[in-house]
């Protein structure tokens, strides 16, 4: 993995601090393109990893790379996903059997014989394969290194108590992408614990990590614990506390655990991408 | 350690079992929904047993307390048969179908001395507590007036599920509004009469997508309420407060609490002018993390109570009657206009 990888919340209107910024960030990132040019001022810099969520954008975005192969021979997807207001809305729409209508059973007749089965079965498993499947069809084609499982999912299961879909999603994406499975969480220390149990070994894991513990459960000691002692291989993301901490000192802090890997951050514009990947190289050295 | 059991696998209850089985005091021991399908998938890999009979569960299970995320149709039947059996019990918004239910459910957990929540997240958002701790305060002076707002892109065209049906209690009057309006009782108080009620139909056929109206309370503060379920401009679910008052104003939504003071003077720590207090700096941690700090405060609240035999909770089937007794008012009025 790269050491900076470039994130989305900004072009999705997600901003955890204000929703009025919120909104503004829909008004200006209102067409592809322009979601298109704030990527390409990164890659220009250098960073050639888009971090997303399969927010049906993104798909539009995977159709300008696909046409442009000389423009991003270097560029990587690190899908996320589900995108997961697309299934909670629907969820809550069409109940949770209408959506998994919508969402798989339109693609049944590629699928037909895993689908039917799936749902015949009732197969929790199953269908979050067929899911996953469904979600990266917007790539083919493009390399994508690492396949997440976002958060709300992760944490979902993790509060569940599920653990087999964590092995059949790392062994799929293994198996059927060539990528490495990646997990999202806002809880890391009981995300590791299950992972260790699963037998997931040296996963990569993307959580949030601050200074001041915004969106850390567990707390700043168990995180501290947990990342210089367990064998991971951490993506810290919310390195701003969704903009509480200054640029050098959230960096600082960050760049202090020689063990986090890889940085995840959004920017809008080139020069604050610029700014933020010139604090993080210098303050790993 | 508490027993605990949820009856009702949707949205909510999927959630509240998932921070419930997470919770270092709860002991999750059983859930329960009639959707084979839930079920099933639920079965092979959940840590706790799954039932189709919620009679049967509880019979099974003994718990201390339960979780009903059930449709709001089915709350009182429930509700009746739990507190019957003298659990504790925490019941997703709205509260009632029907106001007689509510008041027999609040006289029933009253006489059995039951800790009795209804799931009005937003009041464990801690943004929404600072804002109404300011007001208490008298930061702003007066309200006079104040905007209610709740929009989301929940319906987007005619919805199958129950909250599109009338005779389930669905519509966004109960679902979406019932937020904005608890919201209201708890920073200014129950409306003394209301006007101007206007149920828009946009996707839905059987209930209303929208609610316009105005509050009017006899201390002679008004307030407006709108809220819209069929806004796709936002992501997800945003309320917002807006309250004016004679020396100032705030509004208030669960990222920040915007503060104007007039004049020269402050207030504690904020300036004259411009304040914002961000939920970064205003929210307390939790021990587990789904879908906002609140989800997991409000279980860990209704634990604690159930814990220490503490039935003065806030968010109590009292209030939440109050917010059905809002919503009838606003029905009500609603036909007066045609």
């Amino acid at each position: 993995m790269d050491r900076i990888l470039f994130g989305d919340n900004q072009f999705f209107g997600v901003n955890h601090m204000s929703e009025e910024k919120a909104r503004a960030q829909l008004l200006r990132f209102n067409t592809t393109q322009s979601i298109i040019n704030v990527l390409d001022s990164a890659l220009d810099l250098g960073i050639k990893t888009f971090m997303c969520t399969t927010h049906d954008q993104v798909a539009d975005i995977c159709d300008h790379v696909r046409a442009h192969p000389d423009r991003y021979a270097d560029f990587e997807f690190y899908p996320c996903m589900p995108y997961a207001y697309k299934y909670a809305n629907a969820i809550t729409d069409l109940g949770i059997v209408g959506a998994l209508r919508k969402f798989v059973l339109g693609d049944l007749i590629g699928m037909a014989y895993r689908g039917s089965k799936a749902i015949a079965m009732r197969d929790f498993t199953e269908l979050m394969l067929l899911l996953v499947d469904t979600e990266m069809k917007m790539f083919r084609g493009l390399k994508t290194g690492v396949i997440f499982i976002q958060n709300i999912t992760v944490d979902l299961m993790l509060g569940l108590g599920l653990r087999e879909p964590f092995v059949a999603f790392a062994q799929h994406v293994k198996t059927k992408y060539g990528a490495e499975p990646g997990f999202q969480t806002m809880n890391l220390p009981l995300l590791l614990q299950v992972l260790e149990e699963c037998g997931i070994e040296n996963p990569i894991v993307c959580s949030s990590i601050n200074k001041i513990g915004f969106r850390m459960c567990g707390g700043l000691e168990a995180y501290d614990r947990t990342i210089r002692l367990k064998r991971f291989r951490p993506i810290a993301m919310s390195i701003f506390a969704s903009g509480a901490l200054a640029p050098k000192e959230a960096i600082e802090h960050v760049c202090s655990y020689k063990e986090i890997e890889s940085i995840v951050f959004g920017a809008s514009t080139r020069t604050h991408i610029q700014e933020t990947k010139e604090l993080i190289e210098v303050l790993s050295r | 350690m508490i027993r605990a059991a949820v009856i009702g696998l949707g949205r909510m209850g999927i959630s509240h079992a998932a921070i419930a089985n997470t919770h270092p005091d709860v002991d999750l021991v059983g859930i329960c929904d009639v959707s084979t399908f839930m079920l099933s998938a639920l079965r092979q890999y959940s840590a706790a047993p799954c039932f189709d009979d919620y009679r049967k569960m509880i019979e099974e299970t003994r718990p201390d307390c339960v979780f009903i995320a059930t449709p709001t149709s089915t709350h009182a039947d429930v509700l009746r048969y739990v507190m019957e059996r003298d659990l504790h019990v925490f019941v997703e918004k709205p509260f009632c179908f029907r106001l007689e239910d509510g008041r027999d459910m609040v006289e029933m957990a009253k006489q059995k001395n039951l800790v009795n929540q209804v799931g009005y997240h937003l009041r464990f958002i801690a943004a929404f507590n600072e804002a109404k701790r300011l007001l208490d305060e008298g930061a702003i002076g007066d309200v006079y007036h104040f905007m209610a707002e709740t929009y989301g892109p929940l319906v987007l065209h005619k919805s199958a599920s129950w909250r599109g049906k009338k005779s389930e209690a669905g519509g966004c009057l109960n679902d979406y509004a019932s937020h904005a309006i608890n919201l209201v009782n708890y920073f200014i108080g129950v409306p003394d009469a209301v006007g101007g009620t206007v149920l828009k139909n946009i996707y839905s056929r059987e209930v209303e997508d929208a609610v316009y109206a105005t509050l009017v309370f006899n201390n002679g503060c008004t307030g407006q309420l709108a809220v819209n379920w069929s806004d796709e401009t936002h992501r997800k679910m945003t309320n917002q407060m807006t309250l004016m008052g004679s020396t100032g104003k705030i509004v208030v939504d669960r990222q920040e609490c915007r503060i104007y003071l007039r004049g020269k003077n402050g207030f504690e720590d904020l300036s004259p002018g411009w304040n914002v207090k961000y939920t970064t700096e205003l929210t307390k941690p939790t021990w587990f993390y789904l879908r906002g700090e609140e989800y997991s405060a409000q279980i860990d609240y209704f634990v604690d109570h159930v814990m220490t035999r503490k039935t003065d909770n806030v968010n109590s089937f009292s209030t939440a009657l109050e917010t059905d007794f809002v919503i009838n008012m606003l029905r009500s009025d609603a036909k007066t206009l045609g």
